[in-house]
């Protein structure tokens, strides 16, 4: 009998064990990859919701305006075909986790609730009382357990993934990975491999919301053995965490929403408490300067106005990166019953209570638009993605699929809130559907690729492992780590500058320098975490590079990505019709022509080399600008 | 200067003999264990002076919600994440959970829950991970309220631990997995598959093998109401038992 084919997914997050049900269900096997249990997976943080189109709330809600809230909010950037089907196939996908089992809170009928998010009108966003992540992730999970339990799924919890195995036409047959107990390097035979190994928050070091796993090492990894990376200049900072050493926690939008009021001490040397500081020493800089949103300005907008005031007016309260959201004036009942979530952490992780003192806040790196480049297949019948074909979620090489957070397809230049729930998910689906499909077309035997390519690529992994567990450098890998971070946060983050991403690149250069002159601190052979994050730490750096090489030369404003120096603003008071309105229109449409277009990072002798790539934009032409006045 | 103070036990590997360690790190507010780990693993040095290596442990999401980095914090099995030094006696003794195998220091091997979830067929039976165009029957909203207590269950271990039952060298498959069966069975289509389920918490290891000493439920981080799952299930299990001697179906 001929052996069945075998796909390699690596990452059990809900990209990854989506793509493994769904080449299980095709008849074949899958080898699951995950840095731990894949049960704890970041994907598990999510606690707002997840988009789909129900109209269950009398509100005529279509899934078209999910296709255009979709586009704009992502700023025209992201390819039109996939996200008009993900908001179609939205509505199925749920039903489905529905039927996994999902808690999804219901109604007084006992249907799916809805609620709304940041950036729509109508209510859209379904969810799992306040931990609707985690409760998707089970439901994938516990399918894959049963898969796992007929066979056809065997998991490899505790392996890191290093590398592809390429064989000599550069297509991927395989990958080497680490034993994170036994450090043993081992290589995997697999005819097709999916990455789906989600965000890179840790570049920008303890000021992400991500989890601590969340490096973007593994795609960095796919990267320098050829694999695109697009569009990563696109990541979205929450204008609201709390603070951390550790990182720092997402207090949602809802915090706003409800009345909370953000304010700095107008003398930065005010070193009163908060709750002594009378009214009128205090700048409410967003009711100041957005007279008619006030605090609950947009995400990027609220991030760089938060921005301005500490870097640019130096008022950050206690001359560090930090501002005040304060809900201490709002009914304790009130706020108690509507934000219960963000009270609940806001008190287990800073010891304080925010209805009797402000909360201390900043922008935080959240999430990542861009990642590996992947491609799809347009049906020309419905306009949407091409169900099954095998380029849907193919990297550019052979063999190689990514979904997820790690990928670029969704979310164009900014994402829209309880939307990647959905495309990490929607995308894991669609990468083992269309990886399947390229099974059955073929031909040659896995059996038959040379043992050579796998050894060679131990080697190489071993030696790499040598290298840092022998060198007796003198940088600590955990200094370097907040030294990255603060430099991404700082010159690479909400507000960018040409002469200083130029800085910033060169940094980078001498950390990465420094990166290869480490001291483990650690000689162990057993379990060595050190080694572990050093190797991540290195891949970091080299992804910086990327995202601020793709900062770097693009030169204008659009979605996360914000050069003041290219700024187009909608001149006050005018509206469409209006001429002055009309000039900033027809200048909005040169910058289209000029940038509306995909970055692609390719992995370059002396770092990224930077090209384009054209848009495709069959479904909704950019002729509106976003306009959320 | 203010520090604070750390009592690690500490193992080098599986079968190595443990061992304490003290460290002590300056103060500063707002610190939970994990990142006051953080900071002893960027200088690992003991009170002594000694450099030694880096203690491991497990950590992830940093919010009390992956369930990673369970361990023994004076005496009680929490969350290091979401447990700030401020609210804790000092020395503060950090210890790996007992129940499982030690893999170094504080990581333990919990791969256990996992197998024994499979064991007891927490999963819902699906015809297949596609559009159907059709959801699951509806769900009250006060069922809703009890279904979703228990499917916050993190597999972090800590009820396993005060379990006077659950042990290596015992078979009962402890409260978490007991009540991920109340679970599954509580779902409109999931209930289809229930005397499966029954059955397998029936056989060794399962229902009858909790003391019900109450244990676990006063140290769920989550708060899940795991006596009172066991409390419905030792109801269920009765029924099914007469049903399986009498044969009939219902
Ligand atoms: C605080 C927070 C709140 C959020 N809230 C929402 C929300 O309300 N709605 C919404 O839509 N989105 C939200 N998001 C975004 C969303 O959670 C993520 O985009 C999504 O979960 C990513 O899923 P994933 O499957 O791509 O990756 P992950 O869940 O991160 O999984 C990655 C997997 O890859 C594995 N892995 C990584 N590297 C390797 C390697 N080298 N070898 C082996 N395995 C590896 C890991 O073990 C893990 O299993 C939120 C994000 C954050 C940070
Ligand atoms: S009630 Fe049962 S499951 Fe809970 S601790 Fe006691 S013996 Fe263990
Ligand atoms: S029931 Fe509670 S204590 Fe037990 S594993 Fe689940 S979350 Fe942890
Ligand atoms: S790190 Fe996830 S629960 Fe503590």
């Amino acid at each position: 009998m001929k052996r069945p084919r075998k796909v390699i997914v690596i990452g059990g997050g809900l990209g990854g064990l989506w793509s493994a049900l769904r080449v299980a269900e095709a008849g074949f096997q899958v080898d699951l990859f995950s840095l731990f249990e894949v049960k704890r997976s970041h994907s598990a943080c999510a606690q707002g919701g997840i988009n789909a189109c129900f109209d269950t709330k009398g509100e005529r809600d279509s899934i078209w305006q999910h296709i255009v809230d979709t586009l704009k909010g992502g700023a025209y950037l992201a390819n039109q075909p996939p996200v008009k089907s993900m908001c179609e196939e939205a509505p199925g996908l749920i039903q489905t986790f529905e039927r996994m089992g999902v808690t999804f809170s219901r109604t007084a009928e006992g249907v799916m609730d809805l609620r709304l998010f940041g950036g729509v009108k109508n209510r859209r966003t379904v969810f799992a009382g306040a931990s609707t992540g985690q409760q998707l992730l089970y439901g994938v999970d516990q399918e894959v357990r049963r898969q796992e339990s007929l066979g056809r799924i065997q998991k490899y919890e505790w392996w890191e993934f290093l590398s592809l195995v390429l064989d000599g036409r550069d297509t991927c047959k395989g990958v080497t990975a680490m034993n994170l107990r036994t450090l043993e390097v081992k290589s995997f035979r697999a005819d097709a491999v999916i990455l789906a190994t989600g965000g890179m928050g840790q570049t920008y070091g303890h000021r992400s919301t991500n989890s601590t796993n969340s490096t973007g090492a593994a795609a960095c990894r796919a990267y320098r053995q050829g694999a695109w990376f697009a569009n990563t200049e696109f990541f979205q900072f929450h204008p609201t965490a709390m603070l951390g050493d550790d990182k720092t926690r997402l207090m949602s939008e809802a915090a706003r929403g409800e009345g909370g009021r953000i304010w700095v001490p107008q003398d930065p040397e005010d070193r009163r408490r908060p709750n002594d500081i009378p009214e009128q020493a205090r700048f409410y800089f967003l009711e100041e300067w957005f007279p008619s949103y006030g605090n609950t300005v947009p995400r990027d907008v609220a991030s760089r106005a938060i921005w301005r005031v500490v870097h640019e007016m130096g008022l950050g309260v206690d001359g560090e990166d930090k501002v005040y959201l304060d809900l201490t004036h709002l009914n304790p009942g009130f706020i108690e019953q509507r934000l219960h979530a963000i009270l609940d952490i806001y008190r287990k992780f800073h010891g304080s209570d925010p209805v009797h003192e402000p909360m201390e806040i900043y922008p935080s790196a959240h999430y990542a638009m861009g990642g590996l480049w992947v491609d799809f297949e347009k049906d020309e019948q419905t306009g949407g993605l091409k169900f099954g074909s095998q380029r849907n979620h193919a990297t550019n090489i052979p063999g190689l699929y990514a979904c997820g957070e790690c990928d670029y397809g969704y979310h164009g230049a900014n994402r829209l809130g309880a939307n990647s729930l959905l495309s990490a998910s929607f995308s894991g689906r669609v990468a083992g559907e269309s990886a399947a499909t390229y099974l059955l077309g073929l031909q040659d035997d896995l059996l038959s690729v040379p043992e050579q390519y796998y050894e060679s690529e131990i080697s190489r992994q071993q030696e790499i492992n040598r290298s840092l567990t022998e060198s007796h450098g003198t940088e600590n890998p955990y200094s370097l780590q907040r030294a990255l971070g603060n430099l991404m946060s700082s010159q690479v983050g909400v507000v960018r500058d040409n002469d200083k991403l130029r800085q910033a690149l060169e940094s980078l250069k001498e950390l990465e320098q420094r990166s290869m002159n480490i001291n483990l601190q650690e000689t162990s052979n057993w379990s060595n975490q050190g080694l572990v994050f050093s190797r991540q730490l290195q891949e970091m750096i080299r992804l910086g590079q990327v995202i601020t090489a793709s900062a770097l030369a693009r030169d204008e404003c659009r979605g996360a990505h914000y050069k003041p120096a290219f700024d187009l603003t909608i001149p006050e008071n005018t509206y469409p019709g209006d001429p002055a309105y009309e000039a900033y229109r027809q200048a909005w449409k040169r910058q289209n022509e000029d940038w509306l277009k995909t970055t692609i990072a390719s992995a370059g002798k002396d770092g990224p080399t930077i090209t384009y790539q054209p848009v495709d934009l069959s479904v909704l032409p950019p002729e509106e600008p976003r306009d959320y006045r | 200067m203010k520090t604070i103070q750390f009592q690690i036990r500490r193992q080098d590997d599986p079968y190595s003999p443990p061992y304490w360690e003290s460290f002590s790190i300056p103060f500063r507010k707002g610190h939970n264990v994990v990142s006051a780990l953080m900071v002893i693993r960027e200088n690992p040095v003991t009170r002594e002076g000694r450099r030694v290596d880096p203690v491991a442990w497990e950590f992830n999401c940093m919010e009390e919600v992956c369930g990673a980095c369970s361990m023994v914090i004076n005496g009680l099995p929490r969350q290091a994440c979401s447990t700030l030094v401020d609210n804790l006696d000092q020395p503060i003794r950090l210890e790996p959970l007992s129940k499982f195998p030690v893999i170094r220091d504080l990581m333990v091997d919990r791969s256990r829950i996992f197998t024994d979830l499979k064991r007891v067929r927490a999963w819902i039976e699906i015809d297949g991970a596609w559009n159907i165009h059709r959801g699951a029957p509806r769900v009250s909203p006060e069922a809703w309220k009890e279904n979703y207590l228990y499917s916050r269950c993190m597999s972090c271990g800590c009820c396993m631990e005060v379990c006077p039952q659950y042990g290596e060298d015992q078979t009962f498959v402890g409260p978490a997995t007991l009540a991920a069966v109340r679970l599954m069975n509580a779902h409109p289509t999931g209930s289809y598959h229930k005397t499966q389920r029954l059955h397998a918490i029936m056989a060794e290891g399962g229902l009858s093998d909790c003391g019900n000493a109450q244990n676990c439920v006063r140290v769920c981080p989550k708060q899940i109401p795991l006596t009172t799952a066991i409390g419905e299930l030792g109801r269920e299990v009765t029924l099914q038992m007469l049903r399986d001697l009498f044969g009939k179906s219902e």
